[in-house]
């Protein structure tokens, strides 16, 4: 950054323009004076020694100039992986992705080096990608043409190679007399006649050997030793130089010729037909039908070539609205060619509006699970408070929301029970999605099978709240871990509820990503102990009520003291006493021990059994106020630990 | 044929080669066809005599991309040089967008060169087209040849090139010049991009 600002060498006006580089130099122009709008990426690629380097600080500098403010990051590839590889090490990714994010225009230099990284390429991708979507205009160089980088990723090379792709060939005579002039000019040197144009001659295809050779004569003719004439350079220079450029440089004659052509195409052609002929194929190129330009194009009259791009434009993202709409309710249809078509205008608004039946959403909270049938005791009432604040103000209190008790303790019946309620608290207006890490992952799968990955994510990127049960399911899944960890960051950034729901603590999440542990850390995290006597009465009192049973007192007492036991297991319980039952009208304790006193076949499925008095997940004090157990509780909140306690209480 | 077809964003140019026999017309374009990526030439059709000379006539078509939004193509051909192949001529030449006329600089091969820019215009006229409007270069080839065999290239300009139309000097067969004569022909008929109506009036 700080050579791009200083450095004097690396200006426009230093390079020299031939017809082997003219191209490229225009590109570099377009794009700092007008920076995130021309040619984004630009992508130039070239030899050693042609002048990448020169051409990017140029672009730097001369974007500073015109626009002051502009924030101009050039970093060459191997001092970004470098930068990358220590945030790693020092956990600071964060702030590495902030120093990049907050970029106008960012050049990166040697791109080659990615070469064969594949950790690096994601990371590239990501950034890149954020960029792109920001309008920061990216400037890429290359010793190759991105197709020719080993082993890049396909997704990064289609971005690469999404703007344009410029390169720099070797100078030809001309521009090799014309640098070695400019060179004599800036060290104030004069040769003999001819000296120039004999070392132009000479078979150096590269400035920078070109250069060097100048200083060896420049070095020989200081010395006074040697009078540089136009017959002793090929001796002075020594024998390393090529041959004599007589016949053709072989190296890219074609490519040569192919530039100077485009020159000549673009000089002759009417300038409104190849604006438009330029419309035409970038939006062809992005699979968009162009028959009104097209028609415009093949007439005689000069059109508002303005106007008409601009109509166009508008049209095209209207389509792209309407596709996104569509895709959120059914990917299948947004693949209609209506959204393909400006004149189709009509039909695709009609398609985006119209009765998408199979408005396909995330899924829904189950009913059955409601709020109001999920029992409250000591041992979860601390994680009921949190869920209730979260229903009543999602995404300011608790975010995320970490829920995490053994299996059957009704953590998935309080998952749906928020959900339930948020839906019913917006009046439908809040879009929820309940469902199980398997599920998410599955979905994710079927998203890939189908190609429609980009609507997969655009429906849950639009979610209000995401719940998501069995977190730790997401164990050795990569791919669903990354997928979750960018929605996560979608969604949190947004302000969106998240509710997360494990059988462990997140720190016990092993096979999880850190990235995502310790974000799900970074809310607030809950623990639903198994129920004590009091819960355990109340959900037996219940769970037979629903089965159509009046338990008597002594009943119920009987069935709490039965220890332990979790949600789940009381709910199996209560069916098993009614199915063995069968006619029998009275429950009584007796009937129930002989029926429960049997050992039960999934009893022993459960987690392995823990006391309840003696984890305590909440403790009451007289005055009713919160004290929330040290090894539960994440305490080191900025601020926030002793208000916790107020808004609980 | 029309130059550019606004409605397939086409630009196609039709350029051909005309000269005496063994003047290395052929020659010129096998230097091009080997220099070009494969992925933008297409076939070279060659109908050639077993001591290789060209029969019928040379084709190969080019490709060169995206040009501000247009397909550029173009089209090489080349005629049969000897005198009893007229028909051939005349046929190759239709619908020519430019010419490249390639002389020999061999000092003995100066009436040739002269009869072959005579049939020239005699067919050019014969189809109607004015040899003024129609982009033509001269190729003066066999540069590499001693001097004493050839002629000066002020001489060659003396006998062939009495409008002063753009000349090259070259040795096609090491490829010097080569692309510098495609290159000025290919300028000269790109001109006519700028007058539309003279491009569409063929």
């Amino acid at each position: 950054m700080a050579h791009i600002e200083s450095d004097p060498r690396y200006r426009f006006e230093t390079f020299v323009v031939g017809t082997t580089n003219r191209l490229a130099v225009a590109a570099s122009r377009a794009v700092a004076q007008a920076p995130g709008s021309s040619y984004n990426p630009l992508f130039v690629y070239g030899a050693s020694g042609l002048g990448k380097t020169h051409l990017l600080v140029a672009i730097g500098q001369l974007a500073l100039k015109l626009h002051p403010g502009l924030r101009v990051r050039y970093v060459p590839l191997d001092e970004w992986v470098d930068e990358l590889h220590a945030a790693v090490a020092a956990a600071r990714m964060d702030a590495f992705k902030a120093r990049y994010h907050e970029v106008d225009m960012l050049i990166l230099d040697d791109v080659q080096f990615l070469a064969g990284r594949r950790e690096t390429q994601s990371e590239m991708l990501r950034l890149f990608n954020f960029l792109h979507r920001g309008g920061c205009q990216i400037i890429l160089a290359s010793d190759r043409a991105p197709t020719e980088i080993a082993d890049l990723d396909q997704r990064l090379l289609t971005r690469l190679s999404g703007g344009l792709i410029v390169d720099l060939d070797m100078p030809d005579y001309e521009t090799r007399v014309a640098i070695l002039q400019r060179k004599c000019e800036e060290r104030d040197t004069r040769f003999e006649t001819g000296v120039i144009e004999a070392v132009a001659k000479l078979g150096h295809g590269n400035v920078r050997e070109l250069q060097g050779a100048l200083t060896r004569l420049v070095a020989f003719q200081r010395l006074g030793e040697i009078t540089v004439t136009s017959q002793n350079v090929r001796d002075l220079l020594g024998t390393e130089a090529g041959a004599e450029v007589l016949a053709p440089a072989t190296s890219n004659e074609f490519g040569n010729f192919l530039s100077e052509i485009s020159v000549a195409v673009a000089q002759h052609i009417e300038s409104w037909r190849a604006r438009l002929g330029e419309a035409v194929a970038m939006w062809n190129e992005r699979g968009y039908r162009t028959a009104s330009l097209e028609r415009a194009l093949s007439g005689q009259d000069v059109p508002d070539v303005d106007a008409l791009l601009q109509s166009y434009a508008a049209s095209v993202n209207r389509l792209q609205a309407l596709e996104r709409k569509a895709a959120a309710s059914d990917p299948a249809l947004a693949r209609s060619e209506a959204f393909r078509n400006p004149e189709r205008l009509a039909e695709a608004e009609a398609l985006a509006a119209g009765a998408p039946g199979v408005r396909r959403l995330p899924p829904q909270p189950e009913a059955r699970f409601s709020r109001d049938t999920f029992e409250t005791g000591s041992s979860n009432q601390f994680a009921v408070k949190a869920a209730d604040a979260v229903v009543r103000e999602p995404g300011k209190r608790y975010n995320p929301l970490y829920i995490h008790g053994s299996a059957g303790t009704g953590k998935s019946h309080l998952g749906h029970g928020i959900g339930s309620e948020m839906l019913a608290s917006s009046g439908g207006a809040h879009t929820v999605a309940v469902l199980g890490a398997d599920a998410f992952s599955q979905e994710l799968i079927t998203a890939l099978q189908e190609g429609a990955i980009e609507s997969w994510r655009a429906r849950y990127r639009s979610l209000d709240v995401l719940i998501l049960d069995d977190v730790q399911n997401l164990t050795g899944k990569g791919g669903t871990q990354e997928e979750f960890f960018h929605l996560f960051n979608a969604l949190f950034a947004e302000g969106k509820q998240i509710v997360l729901m494990s059988d462990r603590a997140p720190r016990a999440l092993e096979g999880v990503e850190e990235r995502l542990r310790s974000r799900f850390e970074g809310g607030l995290v809950v623990e639903i102990e198994r129920p004590d006597q009091s819960l355990r009465e109340r959900l037996y009192a219940r769970a037979l009520n629903a089965l159509g049973h009046e338990p008597n007192v002594d009943l119920v007492s009987y069935l709490g003291g039965r220890t332990p036991a979790t949600a789940t297991e009381i709910s199996e319980a209560a069916k098993q006493l009614v199915l063995h039952l069968g006619d029998v009208r009275e429950l009584t304790v007796a009937a129930a021990q002989s029926v429960l006193g049997r050992p039960r076949e999934n009893a022993a499925s459960g987690p392995a059994q823990r006391s309840v008095t003696s984890h305590v997940a909440v403790i009451v004090s007289e005055d009713g106020s919160f004290f929330l157990p040290r090894d539960k509780t994440i305490w080191d909140w900025p601020d926030v630990g002793g208000r916790l306690i107020e808004e609980l209480r | 044929m029309s130059l550019v077809n606004y409605a397939t964003r086409e630009i196609t140019c039709k350029i051909v080669y005309y000269g005496p026999g063994r003047s290395g017309k052929t020659t010129n374009l096998h230097h091009i066809y080997e220099q070009v990526p494969d992925n933008r030439k297409g076939k070279m059709v060659s109908l050639a005599t077993q001591t290789d000379r060209t029969l019928f006539f040379d084709f190969l078509p080019l490709d060169l991309g995206m040009i501000s939004g247009f397909t550029t193509r173009l089209q090489l051909y080349t005629v049969p040089g000897q005198v009893y192949y007229q028909t051939t001529r005349k046929l190759v030449l239709q619908g020519a967008d430019g010419l490249v006329f390639v002389a020999d600089s061999q000092a003995r091969q100066l009436s040739e060169n002269i009869e072959s820019m005579q049939d020239l215009h005699a067919n050019l006229a014969e189809q109607g087209v004015d040899v003024r409007t129609l982009p033509l270069v001269i190729q003066y080839n066999k540069r590499d040849l001693p001097a004493d065999m050839t002629l000066r290239v002020p001489e060659l300009e003396d006998a062939l090139n009495f409008r002063g139309i753009p000349s090259y000097s070259a040795d096609a067969v090491h490829g010097a010049g080569v692309f510098e004569t495609l290159r000025g022909i290919s300028e000269i008929v790109l001109r006519k991009l700028s007058a539309p109506a003279m491009a569409g009036s063929r």
